[in-house]
């Protein structure tokens, strides 16, 4: 069995956006249920001992904890490598720079298009656009290096040229165009977000085209929508293989959307080790490796190269989380794939909030 | 040219697997036995030719050969976004 190599530590579900394909679960924790920063604190350190390299500071938005400078410093001191993946729109002078003097390696920083108009409606926030060119600058002058991370749907695609001259004038060294993946709130608005095929060829050539002219200036990496695909993707390379989560509430997760699936239960940094979490518990080893394969999975050659692809999208799918994953062509619910993408093309979002308490 | 690590990018030494890793903006890899060599001497001060001269006497192989091969795995580690200069 493989140690991890990265976490993810979503350090709250607190968010001044509202992205309607956010990855977060539908059921938001609260910040009365955040672990502290003692907490965290173990938690890198448990992390760092068990092989961890680097930690994903994630949310929510993460700069929204008071304690993020102190948390940020832990992780550092735990010998882990420090990505903070914020929204920027938080970030002030002071607490970049405080960051940097922590220990911070790099900064991920979102973008939701690349007009400040769309990318608000987007993101669901006034005056986003403008605070987070703000905060590349404040990155780029604390010396950091800097990836923006598109989120790219049917809403702003037809932008995309303009994301990588955005990417290229904030000073980014690296732009991630991540096609929307469809769980939790992006499945809710799967038909206002979903691509058309004409779409993602257009995307596909304008990033190749791109990677090509800006060699050695920007670094692009793309990620591929499921919806068009005939092949699953290898989801968190194989589950509780590489890479493990912890979210808000201290639930150890195979991948951030592993709570999309109902009937698996998380162990929580509060009662055991990661080390137990990782290697002993029912929902780290239910899909481990490929004894749990089901036909057309079991015996198929690619079986170890994209380990049967997402659980979560699997069970979004079929109802079955140990189902074969229907980007799949020989996934006997394949069809379902493209019936979605031809009933795409809803104008409106749902964006993402905390339930309501009940009256 | 002095080469030295691009932002964000630096040598880690993996305990838990006993190796030596490359640690780069959400990127990760393990170097080949050239690549290390060379990493290991980058200091922000000790030029390419320095580090042909300390790895030439190291192994003590002709000079030639040592440059070839570092100055071609400095190309890549440059293509790569790890090295600058």
């Amino acid at each position: 069995m493989n140690a991890p190599l990265a976490l993810l530590a979503e350090l709250t579900h607190r968010c001044p956006l509202r992205c309607p394909y956010c990855s977060n679960p539908m059921e938001l924790s609260r910040a009365a249920q955040e672990l502290t920063t003692e907490e965290w604190t173990r938690v890198f350190q448990e992390a760092a001992g068990l092989g961890c390299l680097q930690v994903h500071l994630s949310g929510g938005e993460p700069t929204a904890r008071r304690d993020i400078v102190e948390i940020t410093r832990a992780a550092h001191e735990a010998g882990l490598y420090t990505n903070l993946i914020t929204a920027g729109v938080l970030v002030d002078p002071s607490l970049m720079e405080r960051l940097r003097a922590a220990g911070l390696d790099h900064v991920q920083l979102s973008v939701q298009d690349a007009d400040p108009a769309g990318a608000e409606r987007i993101g669901g926030m006034k005056g986003a656009h403008a605070r987070k060119e703000a905060a590349a600058r404040l990155v780029r002058e604390a010396g950091l290096p800097l990836t923006l991370n598109a989120v790219v749907h049917r809403q702003n695609l037809a932008n995309l040229p303009l994301l990588i001259d955005t990417a290229l004038a904030w000073g980014a060294g690296r732009l991630e165009v991540a096609h929307v993946q469809y769980y939790g709130w992006a499945l809710a608005n799967r038909d206002a977000l979903l691509p058309t095929r004409e779409q993602l060829d257009e995307a596909t050539r304008v990033v190749d085209a791109a990677r090509e002219a800006h060699r050695g200036r920007l670094l692009i990496d793309y990620v591929v929508p499921d919806y068009h695909a005939s092949r699953p993707k290898a989801c968190m390379g194989g589950w509780g293989n590489r890479f493990l989560g912890v979210s808000p509430a201290g639930r150890v997760l195979p991948c951030h959307a592993a709570e999309s699936i109902t009937g698996l239960v998380f162990p929580n940094v509060r009662d055991v080790s990661l080390r137990e979490a990782w290697y002993d518990s029912d929902a780290f080893n239910r899909f481990r490796g490929t004894g749990w394969m089901p036909e057309p999975c079991r015996g198929c050659d690619r079986a170890e190269r994209d380990w049967g692809g997402c659980r979560c999208q699997a069970f979004a799918l079929t109802g079955d989380a140990a189902a074969t994953d229907p980007a799949c062509s020989l996934s006997p619910h394949h069809g379902l794939l493209a019936a979605a993408v031809d009933q795409a093309g809803a104008p409106e979002f749902r964006y993402r909030e905390f339930r309501r308490e009940p009256v | 040219m002095t080469p030295r690590f691009a932002p964000g990018a630096r040598l880690h030494h993996d305990r838990a697997r006993d190796r030596w890793v490359v640690m780069a903006p959400e990127r990760m890899f393990v170097p080949d036995e050239t690549a290390l060599e060379i990493l290991r001497l980058i200091d922000g001060t000790l030029d390419l030719d320095g580090i042909i001269d300390a790895l030439a006497k190291k192994f003590d192989a002709p000079r030639d050969v040592i440059a070839t091969d570092v100055r071609a795995m400095a190309e890549d580690l440059r293509a790569r976004g790890v090295l600058l200069g």
